[in-house]
């Protein structure tokens, strides 16, 4: 009887929590979509730990951002996109500022209904690549770099190891059979007009788990390069059969979200000196991991186990949460109040301005370059970097510069994707300053 | 005692074979309906639109669909992702293709299209039975989401692969798209399930339903005493593909908005809508709405239960799920194979006779 009671309880608590989820008044909400379940959660786990930790640390150091706390609230999607969506309309009723769905399958979804709702996306490195053109999406942002920024670093990377000619070149892309995966093909391939290489295009279907005929094709053909697209289960699979048919691993390019420490660990000495892109710094050599040893990890508040600190992709987390501060610093700023709002929040986000002294308060030196973001321009400068690992000491470095990408490929794309957009949804183009 | 036959006169043959026999079952049905019609829509929030009812409704019609099939014409089929893409594919081509076409007519068209290749699909099933079939159709889910991935002029040419529902109206309402009303969309889903589910019910009962469920039981002793496979089982596949093919069109159009093929028609759907009539009950209306139920709101309801009521760590509320659910399921097939719609049936017998048993 003790324990019918108990069930009974349970499911009235459960029930009134549905039926009460009243807004909260007078904190700062972030919903985090994460993925801690799943083929995708090597990755998931530390980009939502870090984005969480972040706004642990602005809590407990700052006491908020301008005085008002930040409030995280975690919401599980297993990167399908069904239960994005409800995850997306069960936070949205509680103030929600800003999303980072963290997958373009997501983000795809969300675009029209949080621009119907009023609320901005920050898809940061991911989604929608024309959402860029901010004169067309209103809501959504994908500064500091997208997609087609990423095809264009990694093809600059292999011009620049081939002295700027890499006609007749062979470069294969393996990519996840997704909208994810099949965002760069159409830069690629305007970038192969252009650099006059091949590209062989290698779909990987979700999740990844098999890829031997993939690998096979790779062996058969003898591309001179490859780039991945790839998430989740299939990185570490891709870069094992890479290691297994010893294709020279200095020659494997993956974008940012395939080159974390939890891709390249499983094949251990084998995955030595395979590289990635990336849009920020690696490391823990900052200010900010200090105080969040001090304020979160030692004071047992950090999100999940706490052992994801320093990763590639928990230092993501933590710069999707640095970004979204400095945004809410800049509407409380233009709009005069510390309690805003989602459409101030999107105000913002389109003046952010990330300057070298703002990262420096922030105790994040240099971890990212500056860039501003504008009404038309929602994707910032789109400048990223080259990192490799290193299997003995297992770290990343960084080997080069933030270097910008082709725009004149790029803005041309851009503009003809999200003018298709705007025809097929009837959007007017909003005038811009 | 409440709940009774007794003063329930049939003075009709009509009245002796309709479909709710007791009148109180009769009231039961016309009241939820008008809950249904009425209430609701005037209740409704986006979140129980987007994240219970909707999804609820357009599965419902999905395994209705199924249960046709495997549950009336006893053809297992694996394929019910793969069709429900073919509907949401039909249904995309024909918003872009005629933008002011009438929503409910593109549905309507897109079910069709899926009854067509569907019927295709099913021509394998004269010849062959049971696993066989489950693996043939198996083929036909594969080859089906590998097409819509492959062939660009199925998405448009658009860059991503996805397919994006644009706004469509019914009647000057707007039924996709993000500004659609969760009413409107509730209503639109709502009266196609009430008519398919009607139209099901009613070919069930009749003579074709009854020529499916003698190929089910016996094939040889249907085809001796006149019934032609062909047609039959032909029949079948179409009405079930015709189902699964709106179900697919409204979950693209009216639910999600976008659609990445391998992800959202994947062998997973097939095997979550399998799952439901299962659960539901094979061969029964009422069972493929239990199922649908089951399916759609058990975990949503263990989610509100453990991570907002109780607070819990959202990882370990989602495995805490599928243990749940996957036991459930297990416990449901050992202790009632035929499902809730059995569990159903015989809680009304009991309470026919109750209190006096015997």
């Amino acid at each position: 009887m003790k324990k019918l009671k108990a069930t009974l309880l349970a499911i009235a608590v459960g029930g009134a929590g549905v039926l009460m989820s009243a807004p909260a008044t007078a904190d700062l909400v972030f919903p985090s979509l994460s993925y801690r379940t799943g083929p995708y959660a090597v990755n998931g786990i530390p980009y939502a730990d870090g984005y969480a930790d972040y706004m642990t640390l602005v809590n407990e150091r700052d006491g908020g951002v301008g005085g008002v706390k930040a409030r995280i609230l975690e919401c599980e999607t297993g990167y399908n996109t069904q239960k994005g969506v409800e995850c997306y309309e069960s936070t949205k009723g509680e103030g929600a500022l800003v999303y980072h769905p963290l997958s373009t399958g997501i983000t795809y979804q969300l675009i029209p209904k949080a621009t119907a709702d009023g609320i901005p996306i920050h898809s940061m490195g991911y989604g929608r690549t024309s959402a860029a053109n901010g004169t067309v999406f209103s809501h959504i942002f994908n500064y500091p770099a997208n997609y087609w920024n990423g095809a264009s670093h990694a093809v600059n990377h292999i011009l620049s190891e081939n002295d700027g000619d890499i006609k007749g070149k062979k470069i294969a892309l393996v990519y996840h059979n997704s909208a994810y995966g099949k965002e760069p093909i159409r830069t690629l391939e305007e970038l192969s007009a252009k650099h006059g290489y091949d590209l062989t295009l290698i779909p990987v279907d979700h999740p990844g788990q098999e890829q031997k005929s993939q690998w096979l094709q790779i062996r058969r053909e003898r591309p001179d390069y490859v780039v991945m697209w790839g998430w989740g289960v299939m990185n570490q699979v891709a870069i094992q059969e890479a290691a297994n048919i010893r294709f020279p691993m200095e020659n494997f390019i993956g974008v940012w979200w395939s080159g974390s420490e939890n891709d390249v660990i499983p094949a251990g000495a084998k995955a030595n000196g395979y590289k990635a892109l990336t849009f920020h710094q690696v490391g823990t050599e900052y200010a900010v991991f200090e105080d969040l040893k001090k304020y979160v990890v030692d004071a047992g508040k950090a999100a999940g186990n706490g052992d994801q600190v320093g990763t590639v992709l928990y230092n993501r987390g933590l710069y999707a949460g640095f970004l979204t501060v400095e945004a809410v610093k800049k509407a409380q700023e233009i709009h005069g109040t510390a309690d805003i709002t989602s459409e101030m929040m999107r105000d913002g986000m389109e003046a952010l301005e990330i300057t070298s002294d703002i990262m420096a308060s922030a105790g994040m030196s240099a971890f990212g370059p500056e860039f501003n973001v504008s009404c038309d321009n929602h994707g910032g400068p789109g400048l990223g970097a080259v990192q490799q690992w290193d299997a003995n000491a297992g770290t990343w470095k960084l080997i080069s510069e933030f270097e910008p990408s082709d725009m004149d490929v790029i803005s041309a794309l851009i503009t003809e994707d999200s003018d298709a957009f705007a025809g097929e949804n009837n959007i007017e183009a909003r005038k811009c300053g | 005692m409440f709940y009774r036959q007794a003063g329930d006169f049939k003075t009709t043959y009509r009245g002796d074979i309709q479909t709710f026999p007791l009148r109180q079952d009769r009231i039961a049905y016309y009241l939820m309906l008008a809950f249904a019609f009425l209430v609701v829509p005037f209740v409704i929030n986006d979140y129980w639109a987007s994240a219970v009812l909707i999804p609820f409704l357009i599965l419902a019609i999905a395994s209705l669909g199924l249960n046709i099939l495997t549950g009336y014409c006893g053809l297992v089929s694996l394929g019910t992702g793969g069709f429900m893409a073919v509907g949401a594919y039909a249904c995309y081509k024909l918003m872009t293709a005629f933008p002011d076409l009438n929503m409910m007519i593109v549905v309507l068209l897109a079910g069709f299209i899926t009854a067509a290749v569907g019927l295709l699909f099913g021509i394998p099933s004269l010849r062959i039975k049971g696993f066989y079939l489950a693996v043939a159709t198996l083929a036909a889910q594969f080859f089906l989401v590998w097409l819509f991935n492959k062939v660009p002029w199925f998405y448009n040419y658009s860059a991503s692969g996805q397919i994006n529902a644009p706004e469509r109206t019914m009647l000057g309402f707007e039924v996709t798209g993000a500004n659609a009303e969760p009413a409107v969309s509730y209503l639109f889903c709502l009266t196609i399930l009430t008519v398919l589910a009607l139209i099901a019910r009613n070919l069930t009962r009749g003579r074709i339903g009854r020529s499916w469920m003698a190929i089910r039981d016996m094939d040889i002793a249907a085809e001796i005493i006149g019934v032609n496979p062909l047609k039959t089982k032909l029949s079948a596949f179409a009405v079930s593909s015709f189902y699964i093919g709106v179900a697919g069109a409204l979950f693209f159009s009216v639910y999600l908005g976008a659609v990445e093929v391998g992800e959202v028609f994947g062998i997973n759907q097939s095997f979550l809508i399998l799952f439901m009539i299962i659960i539901g009950g094979l061969g029964s209306i009422f069972g493929s709405f239990a199922g649908a139920a089951f399916m759609v709101l058990m975990p949503v309801l263990l989610k509100n239960i453990m991570v907002g009521g109780l607070g819990w760590p959202t990882d370990i509320a989602a495995h805490i799920e599928f243990m749940v659910v996957g036991g459930l399921i297990v416990i449901f097939l050992i202790v009632e194979p035929h499902g809730l719609a059995q569990l159903w049936r015989v809680a009304k017998e009991k309470l026919l006779l109750w209190p006096f048993p015997h």
